[in-house]
């Protein structure tokens, strides 16, 4: 039996059991590039990432370099980042913005549309070969689509719509651009590119563990317990509380107690998704919460979207959103992250901060100061995240022990609408479950694409 | 100003700028810790020429309160990303004295130096190379920071966490 077959692959997934080898071996990692990132809807970013014609920003899809871009007409388009001559990358800085892309190489020139606009030597072809120098333009991605601004890509030319795809996780972007009072939200505010020796599945199923905080947060939690307590300066306003505060308060969230954690829920969806339920109680933090400091927010909001409707949009709470397979996000704190595979031990992961727009500027110094916390790659939290992901890369290379138990909650798990299905308890290991049963009908192709995305790890 | 009155010489300025790396290589972090002022900050910013830490990230910017956190946390039990400990090696150079004060005050200094640190855990080795910006401040205890800015050369790369102070 071919160790990448259909049948093979099935044997690694089991209801309540993985096989280590999905996170350690060399030949499944390169079968993920091409079954998984190489047909799956991708996250890109943002189209307040290319505001104007010949913006553009580089990034990668299952390793290959892409060239994302606001062409001249404003289409945003999607590139291989690869000269039809001779392949050098056509464009090199991170983002930028041009008039057409040059190739460093030979000169060959393109036009933001993709269209090769230019050669040298032109005389150096026979005339018979205009027709193939034609339909040399700057070959695009197989299918973008953008949804709320955000842009995705897949680089299969079929398979399941974004819609299709995304189904009811299209709730969590509405969720973030609806807390916006001008209706849309902007990148700002610098990105993090955190790295970690680890395979990039381990921070997508970290994501939406809410046992892992009061172990791997453990020191975290406990130095913050051990600041000043956060709150307003004495006789200041709201909002000039000091700079340590945002982080004071979210340091110590993590070491909410077991009970929460239960309480939050976890949801999943067809194709891989999930999202985990929030467990914050400190009003400074959550705008939907009532806080002097939102005050302000929450009058902008009602303004543009009426009383019922902004009480609507603040009542979602969900902590992160994960699409599979490369993007964790959390609608509420306005945080967006990017996982990008380098290798099956090896991965590195953006992370970028929005901007609501027509909010009070207040939201985003918190935002900033928030994300240094979460996302920061000296922050106090995540640093042990990324050291236990190295943990686990290295205990999982070893034999002796072959599979990892991902039983919690299997067997209560609770079918809901709309193609969910929820965790007995917000601790449950269904999201697990359920990222690997999308794992296999990618890799084997066998994608049912109706299933509850879940049948490989919860027979019941 | 009389020359020989100011307590910012070259020699003073560098044994402080010394001392602070003496410390943080012998693990003294809550030594290190009183070598700064109560309103201190610590700053590793993230973008090249990053103008402030408030509306844009930073890899590291702590006031006083949240350096005395940072501390706090290396020092606990449970703080993974430190266990084993790094050893590092903190080579300051380059130090020199910025003509003016910056300010009327003639009890702050600013310097500028280039520091070069050698970090090594767990089988492996980091080189991080940054300018740092420190300013300086006369205090009944003797010279203090105020400020530390550490502008690393690939803030903007890929970077593996950080936990241990520049």
């Amino acid at each position: 039996m071919s160790k990448l077959s259909p049948e093979h692959l099935r044997s690694l997934i089991q209801p309540d059991r993985v096989h280590r080898d999905v996170y350690t071996d060399p030949a499944l990692f390169e079968l993920e590039m091409q079954q998984l990132f190489g047909k799956a809807w991708l996250v890109l970013g943002h189209d307040s990432q290319v505001k104007q014609p010949g913006d553009y920003f580089l990034t990668e899809m299952a390793r290959q370099p892409v060239i994302v871009a606001r062409d001249q007409a404003g289409t945003v388009r999607v590139f291989h980042n690869r000269c039809t001559h001779r392949g050098a990358m056509v464009c090199h800085e991170p983002r930028g913005n041009v008039r057409q892309f040059t190739c460093a190489y030979h000169g060959w020139t393109f036009e933001t549309s993709g269209e090769l606009k230019w050669v040298p030597l032109r005389s150096g072809y026979e005339p018979q070969a205009d027709q193939r120098l034609a339909s040399l333009a700057l070959p695009q991605v197989a299918r973008v689509a953008l949804y709320r601004g955000f842009i995705f890509a897949s680089l299969a030319a079929q398979g399941p719509s974004l819609q299709d795809s995304l189904g009811h996780m299209l709730s969590s972007f509405d969720d973030m651009v609806d807390r916006a009072p001008d209706g849309e939200v902007e990148v700002a505010g610098g990105v993090f590119k955190h790295a970690y020796h680890g395979n990039w599945k381990l921070v997508l199923e970290n994501h939406l563990d809410g046992v892992h905080p009061n172990y791997v947060h453990a020191s975290s939690v406990q130095a913050a317990r051990e600041g000043p307590d956060p709150g307003m300066n004495a006789g200041g306003a709201a909002g000039s509380e000091p700079y340590h505060d945002i982080a004071i308060r979210q340091m110590r969230q993590n070491g909410a107690p077991d009970p929460v954690w239960e309480s939050i829920g976890v949801w999943t969806t067809t194709h891989g998704h999930g999202y985990l339920g929030d467990y914050h109680d400190d009003s400074r933090l959550v705008s939907g919460l009532d806080n002097p400091v939102h005050a302000e927010y929450h009058r902008l909001l009602t303004q543009r979207l009426g009383q019922e409707k902004a009480r609507k949009v603040l009542a979602v709470t969900r902590w992160n959103s994960v699409i599979y397979p490369n993007c964790s996000f959390m609608g509420q704190f306005r945080q967006l992250r990017i996982v990008h595979p380098l290798a099956v031990d090896r991965s590195v992961v953006y992370t970028y901060s929005f901007r609501l727009k027509g909010a009070p500027e207040q939201m985003f110094r918190d935002t900033v100061a928030f994300s240094n916390v979460v996302n920061g790659t000296a922050s106090w939290v995540l640093t042990d995240d990324l050291e236990v992901y190295e943990r686990a890369q290295r205990g999982l290379a070893g034999g002796g022990t072959e599979w990892i138990y991902v039983g919690r909650g299997l067997g209560r798990d609770v079918p809901d609408s709309e193609q969910r299905l929820r965790g007995a308890t917000g601790t449950s290991e269904v999201f697990i479950r359920n990222q690997f049963a999308a794992w296999l009908e990618y890799m084997t192709g066998e994608s049912a694409g109706e299933s509850t995305g879940n049948k490989a790890g919860d027979n019941a | 100003m009389n020359q020989t009155a100011t307590p910012f010489t070259q020699q003073a300025v560098e044994q402080l700028l010394y001392r602070e790396a003496q410390l943080l290589d012998r693990h003294q972090l809550e030594q290190w810790l009183s070598l700064y002022t109560d309103d201190a900050t610590y700053w590793v910013p993230l973008e090249m020429g990053q103008v402030d830490p408030i509306n844009t990230s930073s890899i590291i910017y702590d006031d006083r309160t949240l350096m005395e956190i940072r501390v706090k946390q290396y020092l606990h039990p449970r703080a993974h990303a430190r266990v084993p400990q790094h050893r590092t090696c903190h080579q300051v150079s380059n130090v020199l004295l910025a003509p003016d004060t910056g300010g009327s005050s003639t009890l702050e200094q600013h310097i500028s130096s280039t520091l070069v640190v050698v970090e090594f855990r767990q089988e492996r080795q980091r080189i991080w190379g940054a300018t740092v910006e420190h300013r300086l401040r006369v205090t009944a205890e003797g010279l203090r920071i105020v400020s530390k800015r550490v502008d690393l050369v690939n803030s903007e790369s890929d970077l593996d966490g950080i936990a241990f102070i520049f």
